[in-house]
């Protein structure tokens, strides 16, 4: 196939300054984009008002899509039931799964009870959730790993905010819209929670690995203890996250930890809960940058000022 | 009386006599559908990895490499934008991509007037690994190369999309001409 005519500029000087002006605007289009990108890279949060506000535009299609997916699931659902044996068997299955993440969850819980029995004056950590959304999309054809939450401002979201589904930890929120919000989910590799083995108080850092996958680097280096099917809970350090929430179970050791499956599986859940903030004020203290004492005479920094 | 020729008042895009091509519809239907494709994160698909071809960009190709001039030059500047609303990049990597494949696909245009279903294929095949690789790089996620290859099944799938994108644009883009405007 030949291009259209009009393609060809030929000795038309009309059209051939059309031409140029063609590459000089996509160019310009180029450089305005590639300065967008360095500045969306250098300051992330740079664009986050104008992103969640086209969320919230569009946010009725994605609810559409989600609603849809359960309905049409239940109607599935309905005429599954003359195929019922095999239906029934996953449907046990993922009952199990749920008991045995359950299960986990509430051996740590009891040894967390334990621990907080013996340290008095602390407070109880159960809060109820400050709202109940549903995962209506996610950037499914990005690197990144976010996902967009049908709760926003309106609902009492607010940034770092645990999303939690009742299979585990799903993620915290990144930034809200009126309507909707933007998630961090746990296997986008900028995530990082602080878990511990949900039997005993080995701690480790569980970070995004983009693939679906989390990489459980230990703390305490030395003789590697995990072992196949461990299942790690939020540690609650750090402030953010509850403890004793389920996040992975570990699949392959490496050497410098594990490599761990996503407990709760974001594709698999209808509705997601979002917890407020565990230790709020641990948070606002890490904000707050240290008073640090300045040289009094414009003399050389101490030691104190240069490692801040 | 003078017989005509029944088929002389109709061709494919309808009846000749009393209705033209409506502009909207002419050059408004690229644009909605690249712009429709860029909505695609916003499916109901909660992905662990990435796993969707970017939808936005495939019709940017069908469209240009299908029906070349229609969109102007300058169209990856709104239309990248768009797409960086949804896509979870960092906005502007949409933008400078989007541009520079409109560049480049006008650049191989002229050095390859004549092109087939083949080519084509080649083409965008080669253009969609390059816009993978380029938007990990650009996404800011820190990903170390070794990860790279998780971008894989994503653009296989990508690649084999694209002939059926093209199908679907070379069906609209008949659309696009029906004659629906009534003159007079």
């Amino acid at each position: 196939m030949a291009p259209p005519s009009a393609q060809i500029s030929g000795s038309n000087k009309k059209a051939q300054l059309g031409r140029f002006a063609g590459y000089v605007f996509a160019s310009v289009g180029a450089v305005i984009g590639a300065l967008l990108l360095i500045i969306s890279l250098w300051r992330p949060d740079a664009f986050y008002g104008l992103r969640s506000m086209a969320t919230d535009a569009a946010s009725p299609v994605g609810e559409a899509g989600a609603v849809t997916r359960t309905g049409s699931r239940s109607f599935f659902e309905a005429i599954a039931g003359y195929y019922d044996a095999g239906n029934k068997n996953a449907e046990l299955e993922r009952e199990n799964e749920i008991a045995r993440v359950r299960l986990a969850e509430m051996r740590a819980l009891e040894q967390e009870n334990a621990r907080l029995k013996a340290v008095l004056n602390l407070r109880d950590s159960e809060q109820p959730p400050v709202a109940i959304g549903r995962l209506i999309g996610s950037s499914s054809a990005s690197t990144r790993r976010f996902g967009y939450l049908s709760a926003g401002r309106n609902d009492g979201v607010a940034v770092g905010m645990p999303v939690t589904s009742p299979m585990g930890l799903v993620g915290r929120i990144l930034e809200t819209g009126r309507t909707t919000s933007r998630v961090l989910l746990l296997t986008d590799p900028e995530s990082i929670v602080p878990v511990r083995r949900a039997v005993d108080d080995v701690v480790a850092f569980a970070e995004g690995r983009a693939d679906g996958s989390l990489r459980i680097r230990l703390i305490n280096l030395g003789i590697n203890p995990l072992e196949e099917g461990d299942i790690f809970v939020t540690s609650g350090a750090g402030g953010l996250f509850r403890p004793g929430v389920a996040v992975a179970m570990v699949t392959q050791i490496t050497n410098d930890g594990a490599i761990g499956q996503l407990l709760s599986n974001p594709a698999a859940t209808d509705f997601v809960v979002v917890e407020p903030i565990f230790e709020p004020e641990a948070i606002e203290a890490a904000d707050t940058p240290l008073q640090i004492e300045q040289p009094v005479d414009g003399g050389t920094p101490t030691a104190d000022s240069e490692s801040d | 009386m003078e017989q005509f020729n029944p088929s002389a008042r109709r061709d494919q895009f309808g009846s000749k006599i009393n209705r033209d091509h409506s502009p909207v519809l002419a050059y408004g239907i690229p644009w909605v559908m690249i712009l429709l494709a860029s909505l695609s994160p916003l499916l109901p698909i909660i992905a662990p990895l990435p796993i969707l071809p970017p939808l936005g960009y495939l019709f940017l190709l069908a469209w240009r490499v299908l029906r070349p001039g229609l969109l102007p030059m300058w169209a990856g500047l709104p239309l990248g934008f768009f797409d960086d609303l949804f896509s979870g990049q960092p906005l502007g990597s949409g933008i400078l991509l989007f541009s520079l494949t409109m560049i480049a696909l006008d650049l191989i245009e002229v050095r390859f007037p004549w092109r087939g279903f083949w080519q084509d294929w080649g083409i965008a095949a080669i253009f969609v690994t390059l816009y993978l690789f380029l938007a990990t790089l650009f996404s800011g996620s820190g990903l170390p190369l070794v990860q790279y290859p998780i971008i894989l099944p994503q653009l296989a799938l990508a690649v084999l999309l694209f002939p059926v994108v093209a199908q679907l644009v070379a069906l609209l883009d008949r659309m696009r001409l029906t004659r629906v405007r009534k003159i007079g």
